[in-house]
């Protein structure tokens, strides 16, 4: 469905994740970390950039990979991302929210 | 003479000796399948033992009983692959040379990923039941435990039998209920994921009834640590969970080979084709079963469907032809719900579990989603057609590798 975040027209799913990457844009970004309650930084911004250039080369994410990626320990990542941090990440980097393999 | 090897004897390395044997020419191939064991696991049985539904001998029979004849077993372990020279290397000093290379070394549990896990708890308080030695252990706790609050957990995705750990959580439910004692036990069950499953329509009907069982759930829990002289566990946010007993589903990884042979990813899974299951790396090397990294679910019926894609794609494979680009990521699950009831589930990459009726459009007489005696009965049936027909590769009659569509509710 198509919705407005920061002025841009985007289309979301359900869950408010971007289906279509390439109308992502920092402003877009802002929005949506500022509805999660989360001022992006610039540590908030290399981990958002280490997200997107993952889920480019088709790599799937985990907390596990975040905690071997060597961009940021695990109780880093919950102090920039309170409570979910991978699914309030993801949605910020405008990639789909993990798909934990069922 | 060419010459095929299997890498494991367990439900999916077993299924494709018996597939192979029948479709491959005697006098241009030899078969050969290696695994260090002796016993051969009905694992979703893991699951029933700390109950005593099943005793151990309804899950442990002889490994070699289920390899055809003609197949050549090697009960040897193996030191690494060598796949840029198509060989094996065995830890007693021989050496194996392949064509073809099929990978079914299966997952297992890795406790040693987390902190505390493997502490002085463990089979004390701590327990796993996605091994032999955790469900018994478990069992002989739960016959003489006095109750008080029971954790059900899982550390982290993906998992053999996704749903096997709700599935404990409603057989402790009506366990405790028959030994009179349910008021005297807090169940509670803790996930990494965002509720009861990952699937939207599922969620939903599994969250109903773990209300009506009075499960208590904790989403969203990425566990940090086990901690054994508190007996608590604490995820990485700061959020505590205190157990009198702990029953949870470690890291689940491929095979430390995979690891020695460069061949896994950073959870020892194989990168695979997720259509065709050959290689990602090497085009003489296929996957199946829990081994590879293919986003589908890590159980039995995944690899009986892959295995008759898998045949098929091996024969292409040997004839130069193209390979067929089939597997639909197809899963079918019986989910116990307790109290002589079960669930059944039908979906794969990208239908979600829906309702419905299974195998035949319409008429069932399984009922997809909704909890029923006929469900359990089906449950209780495949321990049957696991040993007498899915390890011999025989074709499940009106069941099909793909999903079929027809007679489900799609929005």
């Amino acid at each position: 469905m198509e919705t407005q975040i920061a002025n841009i027209t985007v289309d979301v799913n359900e869950e408010g994740y971007l289906t279509n990457f390439a109308q992502w844009t920092p402003a877009v970004a802002e929005a949506i970390a500022k509805d999660l309650n989360i001022m992006l930084t610039p540590r908030h911004w290399e981990v958002i950039t280490y997200l997107q250039n993952e889920h480019k080369s088709d790599s799937p994410l985990s907390i596990r990979k975040i905690s071997k990626s060597g961009v940021v320990d695990i109780k880093e990542f919950y102090q920039l991302f309170p409570n979910a941090p991978l699914k309030a990440a993801t949605k910020i980097a405008g990639i789909p929210k993990p798909a934990s393999c069922i | 003479m060419k010459k095929i090897v299997i890498l494991g004897a367990g439900t999916a390395g077993t299924m494709m000796a018996n597939h192979l044997k029948h479709e491959l020419k005697h006098d241009e191939w030899d078969i050969a399948i290696i695994d260090e064991s002796k016993e051969h696991h009905y694992q979703p049985g893991y699951l029933f033992l700390p109950f005593d539904i099943y005793s151990p001998e309804d899950i442990i029979k002889s490994i070699t009983e289920f390899i055809p004849k003609g197949v050549h077993f090697m009960n040897k372990r193996i030191e690494k692959v060598e796949p840029t020279s198509n060989t094996i290397e065995l830890t007693d000093g021989d050496t194996i040379t392949y064509d073809i290379l099929i990978i079914a070394t299966g997952a297992k549990i890795a406790p040693e990923e987390t902190e505390g896990m493997k502490g002085a708890e463990w089979h004390q308080s701590v327990f796993d039941f996605y091994s032999f030695e955790g469900a018994l252990a478990l069992r002989n706790k739960l016959r003489n435990w006095k109750g008080g609050r029971l954790v059900v957990h899982i550390t982290e995705m993906p998992i053999k039998c996704p749903v096997a750990p709700l599935e404990f959580a409603f057989l402790a439910d009506s366990y405790f209920k028959h030994k009179n004692m349910r008021d005297k036990v807090d169940i509670t069950f803790v996930t990494p994921l965002s509720g009861a499953f990952t699937k939207p329509k599922s969620t939903e009907a599994l969250q109903h009834l773990l209300d009506e069982k009075h499960i208590a759930i904790v989403p969203d829990f990425a566990v940090q640590e086990v901690d054994n002289t508190n007996k608590k566990i604490i995820d990485y946010s700061g959020k505590e969970v205190p157990f009198d007993l702990l029953v949870t589903v470690p890291t689940n990884k491929g095979d430390e080979l995979m690891a020695r042979s460069g061949l896994g990813d950073d959870l020892n899974y194989v990168p695979t084709n997720r259509a065709t299951l050959q290689s990602k790396n090497y085009a003489n090397i296929f996957v199946i079963g829990d081994a590879s990294n293919v986003p589908a679910s890590k159980a039995g019926s995944v690899a009986h469907f892959e295995a008759e894609i898998l045949t098929e794609n091996i024969l292409h494979y040997i004839k130069g032809e193209p390979l067929k680009e089939e597997f639909d990521g197809h899963a079918n699950c019986f989910i116990e719900t307790g109290n002589g009831k079960a669930l059944l589930i039908d979906f794969n990459y990208t239908h979600e579990p829906v309702e419905g009726s299974f195998p035949f459009p319409g008429v069932g007489p399984l009922r997809l989603l909704k909890e029923n005696r006929m469900n359990h009965m089906g449950k209780l049936a495949f321990k049957w057609i696991y040993w007498n027909m899915l390890l011999k590769g025989t074709h499940i009659p009106f069941v099909s590798a793909t999903m079929q569509e027809a007679g489900k509710h799609f929005d």
